[in-house]
């Protein structure tokens, strides 16, 4: 009756594991640098000190780690009802309207702290919506929601278009996207946070949104593991027959569970609208979504996993930008190749190493630690 | 000549504070079927899957043929010439027998050459040992008896020469049984070695000629078989005196609790499973559904607890109706006092990715007493999850434990402290014993029974005549989606076996 492998101790599955997948990307990802004639060590150095080695690094770091902390939790949060949600592209996207419409009405006669709850729940209903009809589809149809969210990004991108070309751009302009907010459309930076530990952001667009991440996590976890909504959407992930015994009702869940990711996804949009550009802008998501999958599969589906994950690949795009700037060899393109190495290693081949880690641990007295873990698996 | 085939010396093994095989030896005689017993969690897959190359022990030695070797992985122990069938069986169900078997054991990247080789030599096979299957049929068509068989020839198509089963009969009906002691017979009479797990005593004394009990981890005594008893053997695995007979009163039937009329179901596939089946149970009285796996009987649990909906018929619980060709769903039935035990436990009672105290509120996870308005009240789960643990003795006693590292026999008693300590008034119970040891049978018939007396109507459904025989005050015999006979729980095993196999006139013919 018993399931074959050896179970590992936590802190290899979640601390050693995704370290090795990480090491070994930045290993293939260094002889990348070395083929295209440059030294990987100082590419290194250039990346780690760009995402992290001064005030205005870092804060551009953690502004796209907030980008990647919604879209991750978006992702997980499908996960764990066993739906993989590959649409939070487009659910961003389509978000920034949720976003945009509330500042364009009401940022020149209200502070930003009106608007900005009004823009929070406006992202969240347009995300959710968007991921609700992929998901009332899966329930009702079994049309597969991988399927159906790729075709929604793509419906999206086509809508945004149209929309901003025609609809929101201000007459006159030459550029699609809105016209720029007044004061309540734009979210306080948070330069007083790094202030206090002696630095400062400079330019860095880090905002209020961080924060809003940082709380998602958190209502992420309690939704998850603390309350029977949560336990019934797990219930379905690891087993839609128990769930059906159980009399959870799936696809009210399925409904439930994609519009919660979508609402996730979609608070992405408010990092760069109203925390950085201050208007709405064509193609303002830039691939976020699609980080999110590979945060979410590094962390591990869970809140306190995403976090560090999603700094890491807020790094790779600071620092990133940093090492194309200083090294002329490497371009743009080649920073996306070690942000997809990463992917690569951390995410699709991320049980690649665990044979072999599970087989030396084995050796080492089978001293699988049964140390209960907590709740949160 | 060396006769040893296997000797383990000083296995040990550890999971965490689990310390499931302890200081192991053990010799198996070349060419002998020896059995190995054991209650739930006493640590016998664990040392096969240590003989299998599943795990690593943490110390001691394998011999196999008297030289000392190294099992680092299955395939190590498939090079040894050790194959294993497992419970839960390994095949690709989309794949021909011919495909399965021939998997991992290609020999070549241009399958052609390698078919026929393997037909040849699988034709071999199955004459030598009665294994007959169609080598071109798809697994996912074949009964689970077959599905064995192509286990078994998977492995000897490897070379093995000594067979590990464990616990191979849990999902047979006795037909199927009978057969495979049959090929265990005809394996030996040609010198391989075969390690038989099972939890059914009667099996050992039938099939085996030597039994090692474990218990708690250690090899506790080995016996020449056709020197012991069942009741020794019982003895030594759970320590103390264990009551095989059940233990009952006459029956004082109530009201009718539970009552189904013309009830038809279909599968999944739109098969008509159950037709027009029409009984009732009362309180205070087990009414027992016997009949050969597959025959409707999973598909009319599932229709009277609300899983599958019915195409037509009525159900009444407690005198009420339930919409069971509608709107009928588990949770309103919970909630209307009927209690439901899965036959599949590890599908449908558990989530096994859940820990222990997750999986004791499955179902119930509405109630009030577990919830704080809309968040899960985590020390109140957690205490009533430890107090059914202390109640039905569910072992290792830690709440927190994922399900899956609980034995089958636990796993099956999480499920049932839950189901019945809900105090429902219909009781719905499919294989309640499936793979459950004899210390734990004893424990869940004794509760059975204490349900009947408190005045529940207890629905049986089982695939175990001698289960149904001991436990109903009435059986009814299930073949081919219909109830085909009503009997008295003493009728001859061999007019029931009658019924079941579809002799409809038997009562006359048993005359
Ligand atoms: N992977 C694992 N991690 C932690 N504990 C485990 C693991 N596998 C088994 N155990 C524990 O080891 C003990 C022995 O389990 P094992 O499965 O060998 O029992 P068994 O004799 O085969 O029982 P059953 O008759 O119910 O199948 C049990 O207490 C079980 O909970
Ligand atoms: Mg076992």
């Amino acid at each position: 009756m018993s399931v074959p492998y050896a179970k590992l101790p936590a802190w290899v599955d979640y601390g050693l594991i995704p370290l090795i997948n990480l090491i070994v990307a930045f290993l293939v990802a260094g002889l990348v640098v070395l083929a295209v004639g440059e030294s990987p060590l100082r590419a290194a150095s250039l990346l780690i000190e760009g995402a992290f080695g001064y005030g205005e690094g870092i804060g551009f770091t953690l502004y796209y780690a907030t980008n990647f902390i919604f879209t991750g939790l978006a992702v997980a949060v499908a996960f764990h009802c066993g739906l993989f949600n590959i649409g939070g592209e487009g659910q961003a996207y389509v978000a920034g309207l949720g976003v945009a419409l509330p500042c364009l009405w009401l940022d020149q006669f209200a502070p930003w702290y009106i608007v900005f709850p009004a823009a929070i729940l406006g992202a969240a209903m347009v995300g959710g919506f968007w991921a609700m009809i992929p998901g009332w589809l899966q329930a009702k149809r079994g049309s597969h929601v991988v399927i159906t969210t790729i075709m929604f990004n793509f419906i999206a991108s086509s809508l945004m278009v149209y929309v901003l070309v025609d609809v929101l751009k201000p007459a006159g302009s030459m550029a699609p996207q809105t016209r720029a907010f007044a004061d309540g459309g734009q979210l306080p930076r948070l330069d007083w946070l790094l202030a206090s530990v002696g630095l400062d952001i400079g330019g860095a667009p880090f905002n209020l949104s961080f924060l809003l991440a940082l709380v998602a996590a958190f209502v992420v976890w309690v939704v998850i593991w603390r309350t029977k909504l949560g336990y019934e959407i797990r219930t379905m992930g690891h087993s839609p027959t128990a769930a059906a015994y159980a009399g959870i009702r799936q696809s009210r869940i399925i409904v439930i569970t994609m519009m919660m990711s979508g609402a996730l996804a979609g608070m992405m949009a408010l990092n760069p609208i109203m925390g950085d550009q201050h208007r709405m802008q064509l193609d303002f998501v830039s691939g976020a979504g699609f980080v999110g999958i590979a945060v979410a599969l590094m962390g591990r589906s869970h809140p306190a996993g995403i976090i560090p994950a999603a700094i890491l690949f807020g790094m790779l795009y600071q620092g990133g930008a940093e090492i194309s700037f200083e090294m002329p060899q490497i371009s743009r393109d080649m920073i996306t190749i070690i942000q997809g190495l990463v992917i690569l290693f951390a995410g699709a081949l991320e049980n690649m190493f665990r044979p072999a880690i599970t087989a030396f641990f084995a050796t080492l007295g089978g001293s699988g630690s049964d140390k209960p873990l907590p709740a949160a698996e | 000549m060396n006769d040893i085939a296997i000797e383990l010396k000083g296995i040990d093994k550890k999971f965490g504070l689990v310390h499931a095989n302890k200081n192991i030896n053990m010799r198996v005689r070349k060419g002998t079927i020896h059995g190995i017993i054991g209650e739930n969690g006493a640590g016998k897959s664990t040392l096969m899957s240590i003989l299998y190359g599943f795990y690593q022990a943490g110390a001691g030695d394998i011999f196999v043929d008297g030289r000392k070797t190294v099992i680092k992985d299955p395939n190590a122990a498939i090079a040894a010439g050790i194959g294993m069938v497992h419970q839960h069986f390994m095949l690709v169900e989309n794949f021909t027998v011919l495909e399965n078997i021939m998997l991992g054991a290609e020999e070549s990247q241009v399958l052609n050459a390698g078919i026929t080789k393997a037909r040849d030599e699988l034709r071999r096979l199955e004459q030598e040992y009665e294994l007959e299957v169609d080598p071109d049929a798809v697994i996912e068509e074949l009964p689970v008896g077959l599905q064995q068989r192509v286990e078994i020839l998977k492995a000897l198509y490897r070379g093995a020469e000594i067979l590990i089963l464990d616990e191979p009969t849990g999902v047979l009906t006795p037909a199927e049984a009978d057969h495979l002691f049959r090929i265990l017979e005809q394996l030996k009479s040609q010198g391989k070695t075969i390690l038989l797990i099972t939890h059914k005593l009667r099996e050992i004394m039938a099939v085996t000629d030597e039994v090692s009990v474990m218990r708690r981890g250690e090899m506790v005594a080995t016996r020449t078989t056709a020197e012991t008893s069942v009741e020794e053997l019982a003895e030594l695995m759970v320590g103390r005196h264990v009551l095989l007979q059940v233990d009952k009163g006459p029956a004082t039937p109530g009201d009718v609790l539970l009552s189904v009329e013309n009830l038809s179901v279909r599968d999944g596939r739109g098969v008509a499973m159950v037709k027009n089946v029409s009984f009732d149970v009362r309180a205070g009285e087990i009414v027992g559904i016997a009949g050969v796996a597959g025959n409707g009987q999973s598909e009319l649990l599932q229709a009277i607890s609300g899983i599958r909906r019915a195409v037509s018929g009525k159900v009444l619980l407690q005198g009420e109706p339930i919409h069971v060709t509608g709107t009928a769903d588990p949770s309103e039935l919970r909630h209307r006092g009927l209690a439901h035990v899965p036959e599949d436990r590890q599908h449908m009672g558990l989530v096994l990715k859940f820990d222990e105290s997750e999986n004791s509120i499955l179902g119930y996870h509405d109630d009030p007493k577990y919830l704080n308005g809309m968040f899960l009240n985590i020390d109140a789960i957690r205490k009533d999850a430890t107090d059914k643990i202390e109640k039905y003795d569910i072992r290792p006693p830690n709440p927190r434990l994922k399900t899956a590292n609980f034995s089958g026999g636990n796993q099956q008693k999480i499920v049932l402290a839950r189901e019945m300590e809900r105090d429902p008034a219909v009781l719905v119970i499919g294989q309640p014993t499936r793979g459950v040891d004899v210390g734990a049978i004893e424990f869940i018939h004794k509760r059975i029974i204490e349900m009947r007396d408190a005045g529940k109507a207890v629905l049986l459904v089982s695939v175990e005549l001698d289960e149904i025989r001991s436990l109903s005050d009435r059986v009814l015999v299930m073949f081919d989606g219909r109830i085909v006979g009503e009997r008295a729980p003493d009728a001859g095993e061999g007019e029931l076996g009658l019924l079941m196999a579809g002799v409809e006139d038997s009562k006359e013919a048993a005359q």
